[in-house]
């Protein structure tokens, strides 16, 4: 890896992972990603690339859906997480944002965020830490009382982040936090994200589809293509990657938007990333 | 006049006894999505517990009853970790079929261990009726009654505001979510159990004061069936409901129609409402319309 020159350990480390699902659906093909100690680094790539499959692998939601780490393995602080089950991982201060918000629908606002807070036990600091939400996501105090299944998509996912902040996880795992959302409200999100990530000092792992919003906020970035990395880097430089710039930006040689017309090579050229 | 209101008045005692028991199938259900046909057996057992307490022990009743709990608890405790943790993810009906293997080992058991002779409490309660207004309600019916309430009450409040109790409810609305929330879904699902039998062995014990106990109590189960169905099988309120209706039509239609009808109307008429309940509401008075129906 690039970043191979920094003094600190990363706070997670996937070492060369294959995954395969029901015993012969092989998904990720030996797959390795780095995430600094309070970094946001993002995982791009296309439908079925395999970015949620990664982020299950990590956080042990693979073996509830009939998949397996055949190979290779997975350190958070340097400690390996084989075997380890959802829940015993929350604890150790990984969280998992679900694709699709996973919120629930017939709890309240407030037993929905007392949930994110199910593993903390000093009240007071839980108390701290949801007015720190609120300040994030004024809505959720208007809606409080309120139950969850009746929020907007946008509250919904300020919902779910909120969930995780009180979880208090050193590493914060985003499933595509723009999921379903209006652009604006996709924006106003992302900048949140980075302001948790400055403030609070969470890491985060991005896992998106919209790879212009997810690199605004990103220091490194994985493009991942068929089950594996094709590409990494600083986002500086993964942003004047040409080839970056024309299939995950949507911006031409010459630097302007581009039409899906002019894309007719799209297949062909992006045979090399695999 | 004060014939019906008799009625409705010992249909209520009675119906709030339904309602416990229901809770026994609702809690169960809510956070497993399992129907546990052997409810009525845990019901039967915990009459048990209280009988060889009180009886054979010679304790006094209070603590009697909190043994009951306790044993009751580590009852559905020790069902759930033997039996039905392996059927994780096996069909819904195998999982049916091995409740209802397992009421008919639990009836096997209690003809074992305190035989099939009909047995009975000592009286729990002041012999004397009680009287609100012109209606008169027997006195095991009316404490019945008052035990049962405050039990379902004591569930509601527990499932609405404490931390186990609002993490149950995360789990029954969406696993993967509490799994990720740090909730540890296999030991909700044996909290679930836990509770479930407790319900029902109170129901149990409450039912057995009024009419002494045999190891065939646990037929009852399949009566109150009705209630669970009526109410919606996911919802506490609607047990309570589905409780109080099926008590009432019961009482009702045994009070009015027993002299023209032969045969037993008071047990037949609840699944006459049920039937009629079901054909304009399927998913129950209080169900959620998603939950899948047998």
């Amino acid at each position: 890896m690039s970043q191979a020159g920094q003094e600190k350990p990363p706070i997670l480390a996937v070492n060369n992972i294959e995954v395969v699902y029901k015993h012969v659906m092989l998904v990720l093909k030996g797959l390795s990603l780095r995430v600094p100690e309070g970094a946001i680094v993002a995982l791009l790539g296309s439908n079925g690339a395999g970015k949620s499959t990664t982020l299950k692998a990590i956080s042990g939601f693979l073996p509830l859906e009939d998949g397996e780490i055949t190979d290779g393995w997975i350190e958070f602080q340097g400690q390996n997480l084989k075997g380890l089950q959802p829940h015993q991982l929350v604890r150790r201060g990984l969280f998992q944002v679900m694709e699709g918000r996973h919120i629930f629908e017939d709890l309240t606002v407030e037993e929905n965020l007392a949930c994110g807070a199910y593993t903390r036990r000093n009240r007071a600091q839980v108390r701290a830490d949801l007015e720190k939400c609120f300040d994030y996501f004024p809505p959720l105090k208007e809606r409080y009382k309120s139950l969850a299944g009746y929020l907007s998509g946008g509250e919904q996912q300020m919902l779910a982040i909120s969930r995780a902040l009180l979880a208090r996880p050193r590493l914060m795992m985003l499933d595509e936090p723009s999921l379903g959302l209006a652009p604006l409200l996709v924006e106003e999100i992302f900048e949140i994200i980075g302001r948790i990530n400055r403030q609070e000092g969470v890491t985060i792992l991005l896992v998106e589809q919209n790879a212009r919003i997810a690199l605004s906020v990103s220091s490194y970035g994985y493009i991942m293509e068929n089950g594996r990395v094709v590409l990494d880097g600083p986002v500086e430089r993964l942003l004047k990657d040409q080839d970056v710039q024309e299939f995950y930006l949507g911006l031409g040689a010459q630097g302007g938007r581009k039409s899906y017309r002019e894309v007719k090579h799209y297949k062909r050229r992006k045979r090399w990333l695999s | 006049m004060s014939f019906f209101l008799e009625l409705v008045a010992n249909g209520v005692a009675v119906g709030g006894v339904y309602a416990l028991i229901a809770l026994g199938f609702v809690l169960i259900y809510k956070a497993t999505s399992i129907i546990n046909f052997a409810t009525g057996e845990f019901m039967m057992i915990g009459a048990y517990f209280f009988y060889t307490f009180m009886v054979l022990l010679g304790l006094p009743a209070v603590p009697a009853f909190i043994l009951v709990m306790a044993c009751s608890a580590l009852l559905g405790l020790v069902v759930e970790r033997a039996i039905l943790r392996h059927m994780l993810g096996q069909p819904t009906i195998s999982i049916i079929m091995v409740t209802i293997g397992l009421s008919s080992i639990l009836l096997g058991l209690a003809e074992l261990i305190w035989t099939s002779d009909f047995k009975s409490f000592p009286p729990l309660f002041p012999r004397a009726p009680v009287i609100i207004g012109e209606v008169v309600i027997r006195s095991n019916f009316f404490w019945g009654f008052i035990i049962a309430m405050a039990a379902v009450a004591a569930f509601a409040l527990l499932f609405k505001y404490a931390k186990v109790g609002v993490a149950m409810r995360a789990t029954a609305d969406d696993q993967m979510a509490a799994f990720s929330m740090g909730i540890n879904v296999r030991s909700m699902f044996t909290v679930a159990w836990a509770m479930g039998a407790i319900a029902a062995a109170l129901g149990g014990l409450i039912i057995g004061n009024i009419g002494g106990i045999q190891p065939n109590l646990g037929h009852l189960g399949l009566t109150i069936f009705p209630v669970v169905i009526l109410g919606g099988l996911d919802s506490i309120a609607g047990a309570v409901v589905g409780g109080f209706i099926v008590g009432i039509v019961e009482n009702l239609a045994g009070g009015y129609l027993h002299d023209y009808v032969r045969g037993d109307v008071k047990e037949l008429a609840p699944f006459v409402v049920l039937v009629l309940i079901l054909l304009i509401k399927p998913y129950g008075l209080f169900g959620k319309q998603e939950i899948e129906r047998l």
